[in-house]
């Protein structure tokens, strides 16, 4: 008899819903050759972030609940997003502070949410993924990944396995793209200085990819990149872990086959 | 000095075409970094002694009566005085009270942020006293008629052909065709005409890095050695202080020491550490002839038991702007007062109000790095979103971004309905986007287009496909 697999609920992240799907649908792979069977509630649209870190408390309040009340039953929540990962791991905690009953909620989904790199590597200690990807790609640590979530070392390992590809540092990989969720849209003129030292960064590595694990962050990379005429692929690094880049061209590039 | 954080997009975008300064920082971008990280890497215990400190200022904040209150026991019984100001004005009139006792014509100063913060140089200038600058950065700010744009390198906004250009302004008794475009040149200039401004000097005033409750000393840590000769040639020593300098004892002190200079400037230590314990005794061949410690408030008590307390623990050492992308891109001009940075975007609101400077918690990518480096480990972020609350609160953000929010929550709050949505929006842009697979120009979001490209959306939404493949049963 095979043994049960552990049921895992995809946090799909809004950015993922909107705007690039495979990341989803890679995640999904991910997962199920993994071992999980994956369920995507329907009741889910984002984590509360705009909400949260722009002061509105109650709007983030309102959405949190909704996330918890969807994500009740699985053994792992599985977010391929730092920022949302975090959000949900640690920022509900501080939204529910002063209240004990949700705030108990809040810690129950906290212990089973993780990003979805790092619960490939961290928790089912998975050591190569079967996929090739011919390139030389770059990699920049989303902040709230690296800095809330100790995501580091996970994408590297799991890139290393993948046949083909070859992984060339990024010097400022620590340092913040300028996305920053509202950041971008309150400053942008600061905001697009800083993914313009960015993308001067990449450029320099002479990849010829660059990988993140945030959708928001790839955005604004892939946006710059583009607009400088710049030949870089920009991709989520789930859809290279799941050899899943033949479906879709990358990130912000031209698509013939569109219908 | 009036601030102008309420203009931080103004000040931004002239620092974004400010071609001297974004020279100036691109070189301190990576500089400070790396010597902090090669510093640390020297230092397996650091990890412990930032615990430590954070410690050390947590028990002080718990029992601030009581090292206050020793504090100006220990200072009088040394012969000194402590006078205790709760507002800017308050401290500028006890120090120029003292200035005219002393019947003072000059006053030289060491680095102080506190004077900065109640604009003393202007005030003593105003009433007939002349301050001199002689931390070499202060110096130069001073004659440029500038403010500090960091707090331990207040002059790091320029770059060495314009401060070359002041000292040719400046200094016009000297040799004008001499050679002035290495920084050795230029800080050996300094020192020679600072040297006699110290000799002149009546009375000296500096800062405090530390008051040690224990002794009732104060502590000044320098790079150039000239917060020695401002306390030790003068008729008195008035020392600025606020409550986060308080320690209980020297062995404290040099606890905090080993981080300080680490996170400030990845030196294992500051080239100075001077002690200042009373004014000069009997027995002693030098020391200023009175020791003076004014003590500034301005609102910090108010912060004692909110969720901004932990503030307190600040040691000014600046890592946390010499690590921010923010400040690293605008400089601490744009913040538009005395402390810039994400110390400066928790702190400035605090003191001017978040009226002023409502921008300032707000100019943040909540990376997370400041808060990463910070010795006491001072949840920067988590205090900005505090600030973000009250102003949401309060209504102070811009109309159109808070109805935005709304809007937007309203959709998120019904996933019926976001699907729905999402699903139609999605169709729309990745029909439109698809081909060319990005936007170059979108109507709602221009600032983010002026720069940069949008990309398009692949055309579903993955809620929709997702629930498209369990129907044809691909997914089950």
């Amino acid at each position: 008899m095979p043994p049960v697999p552990i049921r895992v609920g995809l946090f799909v992240t809004c950015l993922v819903d909107l705007f690039r799907p495979s990341v989803g649908f890679a995640a999904v792979k991910l997962l199920e050759d993994a071992g999980c069977s994956v369920e995507v509630p329907a009741t889910q649209t984002c984590c509360g972030q705009p909400a949260y870190n722009s002061g509105d408390k109650a709007d983030a309040k309102t959405i949190a609940r909704q996330v918890i009340d969807a994500f009740e039953g699985f053994d792992y929540v599985v977010v391929p997003s730092g920022s949302c990962g975090g959000m949900i791991k640690h920022h509900y905690l501080e939204l529910f502070a002063d209240e004990p009953a949700s705030y108990q909620r809040a810690q129950h989904l906290a212990k089973r949410t993780y990003e979805l790199v790092s619960f490939l590597a961290d928790v089912l200690k998975l050591e190569r993924v079967d996929a090739r990807y011919d390139g030389v790609a770059t990699y920049h640590d989303s902040c709230s990944g690296l800095r809330e979530l100790g995501v580091k070392q996970q994408p590297r390992k799991l890139l290393a396995s993948v046949a083909g590809l070859s992984l060339t540092e990024l010097p400022s990989a620590e340092i913040c793209c300028g996305f920053g969720g509202t950041f971008c849209i309150k400053y942008p003129a600061i905001s697009d200085r800083m993914v313009a030292d960015k993308a001067a960064d990449i450029v320099a590595t002479g990849a010829d990819t660059l990988l993140a694990g945030d959708m928001g962050c790839l955005l604004n990379m892939a946006g710059k990149l583009t607009r400088l005429g710049k030949d870089v692929r920009v991709r989520h690094v789930a859809e290279v872990l799941a050899g899943m880049t033949g479906e879709m061209p990358p990130i912000g590039a031209r698509r013939p086959e569109h219908p | 000095m009036q601030p102008t954080s309420h203009a931080f997009k103004e000040n931004a975008r002239e620092a974004l075409g400010n071609a001297n300064l974004q020279k100036a920082l691109t070189l301190m971008r990576t500089g400070f970094p790396e010597r902090r990280t090669a510093a640390i890497a020297r230092l397996p215990e650091f990890e412990a002694l930032r615990e430590e400190a954070k410690a050390i200022k947590n028990h002080v904040l718990e029992h601030l009566d009581f090292y206050l209150e020793t504090f100006e026991q220990q200072v009088t019984a040394r012969g000194g005085q402590v006078h205790w100001c709760r507002t800017p004005q308050e401290a500028r009139e006890t120090v120029l009270a003292i200035c005219r006792r002393l019947d003072a014509k000059t006053v030289t100063k060491g680095k102080t942020m506190i004077a900065e913060e109640i604009a003393l140089n202007d005030y003593l200038e105003e009433n007939g006293v002349t301050p001199v600058e002689t931390d070499l950065g202060e110096y130069i700010i001073q004659i440029r008629k500038e403010y500090p744009s960091h707090v331990i390198a207040p002059a790091i906004h320029l770059v060495k052909e314009q401060v070359a250009a002041s000292f040719r302004a400046t200094h016009t008794d000297l040799d004008p065709d001499r050679v002035l475009d290495e920084a050795p040149t230029l800080v050996a200039e300094a020192r020679a005409v600072l040297r006699q401004k110290f000799l002149a000097a009546d009375v000296g005033i500096t800062g405090a890095n530390f008051c040690i409750a224990e002794t009732g000393s104060t502590i000044i840590v320098t790079n150039e050695g000239n917060g020695d000769l401002t306390q030790t040639l003068t008729k008195a020593h008035i020392v600025l202080a606020s409550l986060e300098k308080l320690v209980p004892t020297l062995e404290d002190v040099s606890t905090i020491l080993r981080v300080l200079a680490r996170s400030a400037t990845g030196q294992e230590f500051s080239t100075y550490t001077t002690v200042s314990t009373g004014p000069r005794r009997p027995e002693d061949t030098d020391g200023p002839g009175e020791f003076h410690v004014v003590f500034l408030d301005n609102g910090r008590s108010a912060m004692l038991g909110t969720e901004f307390q932990d503030m307190l623990r600040c040691i000014r050492c600046g890592a946390c702007m010499n690590h921010c992308p923010v400040y690293a891109t605008v400089g601490g001009h744009a913040y538009g007062w005395v402390y810039p940075g994400p110390m400066g975007a928790v702190l400035t609101p605090t003191l001017v109000g978040i009226g002023e400077a409502g921008h300032l918690p707000n100019a943040s990518t909540f990376c997370g790095r400041c808060e990463s480096v910070c010795p006491m480990k001072i949840p920067l972020p988590k205090m900005m979103r505090h600030w973000r609350e009250r102003e949401f609160e309060k209504q102070l953000s811009p109309a159109a971004y808070r109805y935005g929010l709304k809007l937007w929550a309203f959709f998120a709050s019904r996933p019926p309905l976001y699907r729905a949505a999402t699903a139609l929006m999605t169709r729309l842009l990745g029909w439109v986007g698809g081909p060319r697979g990005r936007f170059r120009s979108l109507p709602l979001a221009q600032g983010w287009t002026q720069g940069r490209d949008m990309p398009a959306p692949e055309g579903r939404s993955f809620m929709s496909l997702w629930a498209e493949r369990r129907k044809n049963g691909e997914a089950a």
